[in-house]
């Protein structure tokens, strides 16, 4: 299949989404959940020869996915994967939405089951500030999480450690970790410094 | 300015004598007229009869490009034709019954795509059915007409495209029946079909929906006006059959809420101090609708076409000879699919559309999937949605974007 240059603006991609491209394997085949306007998928597909395809629920983004000429499913991700098949992917990824879904084990669980790997990436609540704000008496509200208590979508917040906790009940291998603050990667002292994961694991091996 | 359709092919459209004096709507086609293509060679059916030869009712809008690779074929519900857009040359006010939808600007935009909308054999539009007469005996087919199959629809739809020198569609179309017609276009004929576009379908009918075709069935056969499908011969139509069946098909079409709104229990011409008048005649607004929609409808439908088009409906099962499994029967596919369907269609719901895509997705086809949240039932593939046109818009722009056509200069109609 010849590449096609996506017709949209060609922007650059943000800098937790070039990660997560940089963990994918060109001419794999990749499922992003919550996809957005599509445009991590439209980069791999650009750049990396990807068969991608999405799931989305927002009508308005659902639409420019498909402006983008990215494959886009129409579903709430509440109700898990059910379109989907075991394995039927090599990576999937669930960007900055871990966070706001009801049921988080579910999720995760059948992430490992339609794919070989797994991406997630997730608000640290661990961040140094937050901390700050709390002994302030205030829940926090910063870039990342810029909602007030009483409208946030995001219901299950959590820290690093809380992640890897999870994600070793469940039998997930994690094979890389990256960590932001603001759209600058950082690497000394993660767990207080960054205001956003990203956590790239290998799912279980199935029996045969 | 008049949008006259021409086609690069030795096809040329045959204009209406004298172009009616009203003014052309913007992102209208225009005033249209449909062409009759002849095939005289026998068309085996399903049925293992043969129909000895047929005729083809089409309208065309656009221009067929030089390569050939703009054509998209639009397939027709159950009470609709080949005319699918713009104004009828003989009454400006018949138009097209997806003229929201295809015209120049529109989502399916006729300034880049040559758009084709056929009418079945079996149909009473136009192309050759039980009205039309028998080569044999000169008089109408009637009951003798052989019943008919989504696949011999699109048997005969290949000859129309052999003709018109199409080799590979750029998208095959449809709504309702319409999209079951472009499925087994991408199953039949896979390297015919670059895109797909099934929208308030169904892999197959339901229990409940073969049931609903049953009724509506026997409402016309046990009609005394039916005379075993050979009423023309005696003079006459089975009218209130046929009117039943029709009311009965338009509760289905409409979702709950819809009617709730539309009617709710709204009294027609109630008596004295908003009394009942306590008899069987039209009490509610409903049941006024619901009568004047079966009486228009009697009018002009053929009772054997609306037999033949329920029954090729309950018999589609792609899936059928691979022991019920979907995916298996939709192997060979190689179109890109955009499926589309409506929350509140409870004749075709959501689910049946995921079973579609699911198998789709397990073949590894790029598939597109929009879930509208629209409150007009089944009928909504006909309406207005704008998410449901943008999503239609989007996804043919993309596929100009892909065959190298020219980008869309104008946005008309819905999403103007």
């Amino acid at each position: 299949m010849t590449t096609i240059q996506s017709a949209a603006d060609q922007s650059p991609l943000r800098p937790d989404l070039a990660r997560i491209a940089s963990w994918i394997m060109p001419q794999s085949r990749v499922l992003d959940l919550g996809c957005g306007d599509g445009d991590l998928l439209a980069y791999l597909r650009d750049k990396k020869e990807v068969e991608g395809a999405g799931v989305e629920l927002n009508s308005a983004h659902f639409i420019a996915s498909v402006q983008r000429g990215v494959s886009v499913v129409q579903q709430n991700l509440e109700e898990g994967l059910a379109l989907f098949d075991d394995q039927q992917f090599d990576t999937v990824v669930l960007s900055q939405t871990l966070q706001s879904m009801h049921h988080t084990e579910h999720i995760l669980r059948e992430m490992a089951r339609v794919a070989r790997f797994g991406i997630v990436s997730f608000p640290n609540f661990g961040y140094w500030p937050h901390g700050w704000s709390i002994l302030r008496g205030r829940m926090p509200v910063t870039g990342e999480m810029p909602y007030q208590w009483y409208d946030t979508p995001n219901i299950h917040l959590c820290t690093l450690k809380d992640f890897q906790d999870l994600a070793a009940s469940l039998d997930l291998r994690i094979t890389h970790l990256a960590t932001f603050n603001f759209n600058k990667e950082v690497r000394l002292l993660p767990s207080w410094r960054s205001t956003l994961a990203l956590y790239r694991f290998e799912s279980p091996k199935r029996a045969a | 300015m008049a949008h006259i359709p021409v086609s690069a092919s030795a096809v040329q459209p045959i204009l209406p004598p004298s172009t009616p004096d009203v003014p052309i709507p913007s992102g209208s086609v225009g005033f249209v007229s449909p062409r009759f293509f002849t095939f005289s060679d026998p068309l085996p059916l399903a049925s293992g009869q043969v129909l000895p030869s047929y005729e083809l009712a089409v309208e065309t809008y656009g221009v067929l490009n030089e390569a050939r690779s703009n054509a998209v074929l639009v397939c027709h519900a159950l009470n609709a034709s080949h005319h699918v857009a713009g104004m009828a040359a003989n009454d400006a006010k018949d138009l097209g019954w997806w003229d929201n939808m295809v015209g120049p600007g529109k989502a399916v935009d006729t300034n880049r795509f040559f758009v084709i909308g056929v009418n079945n054999i079996g149909s009473c539009f136009g192309s050759t059915g039980p009205v039309s007469l028998h080569p044999d005996t000169g008089k109408p087919w009637g009951a003798a007409f052989p019943v008919l199959t989504v696949e011999d629809w699109v048997r005969a739809q290949v000859r129309l495209a052999d003709s018109l020198g199409i080799e590979k569609f750029a998208a095959v179309m449809g709504g309702s029946l319409g999209g079951m017609q472009a499925l087994s276009w991408a199953v039949t004929c896979p390297d015919r079909v670059g895109h797909c576009i099934v929208i308030a379908s169904t892999p197959r009918l339901s229990a409940q929906n073969i049931g609903f075709n049953e009724v509506a069935r026997r409402s016309i056969i046990s009609d005394p006006d039916f005379h075993g499908g050979d009423y023309l011969a005696h003079n006459t139509v089975p009218k209130r059959g046929l009117s039943v069946a029709r009311m009965l098909g338009h509760i289905t079409y409409l979702s709950d809420d819809d009617m709730a709104e539309k009617f709710g229990r709204t009294q027609r011409a109630p008596a004295a101090g908003g009394e009942f008048h306590y008899g069987y005649d039209v009490e509610f607004e409903v049941e006024s609708y619901l009568r004047y929609q079966g009486e228009k409808f009697s009018g002009y439908f053929d009772a054997n076409t609306y037999l033949l088009i329920t029954r090729a409906l309950d018999y589609f099962d792609p899936a059928r000879n691979y022991g019920g499994d979907l995916a298996q029967a939709l192997d060979k596919v190689s179109a890109d699919f955009l499926l589309v369907s409506f929350t509140t269609d409870w004749r075709f719901p959501p689910a049946r559309s995921r079973e579609i895509v699911r198998a789709l997705l397990k073949n590894k086809r790029p598939v597109t999937y929009a879930e509208i949240d629209a409150p007009h039932g089944h009928d909504a593939f006909l309406l207005e949605d704008p998410r449901y046109h943008a999503v239609v818009q989007g996804y043919y722009d993309r596929i100009a974007y892909k065959l190298g056509l020219p980008e869309r200069t104008s946005t008309t109609g819905v999403l103007a």
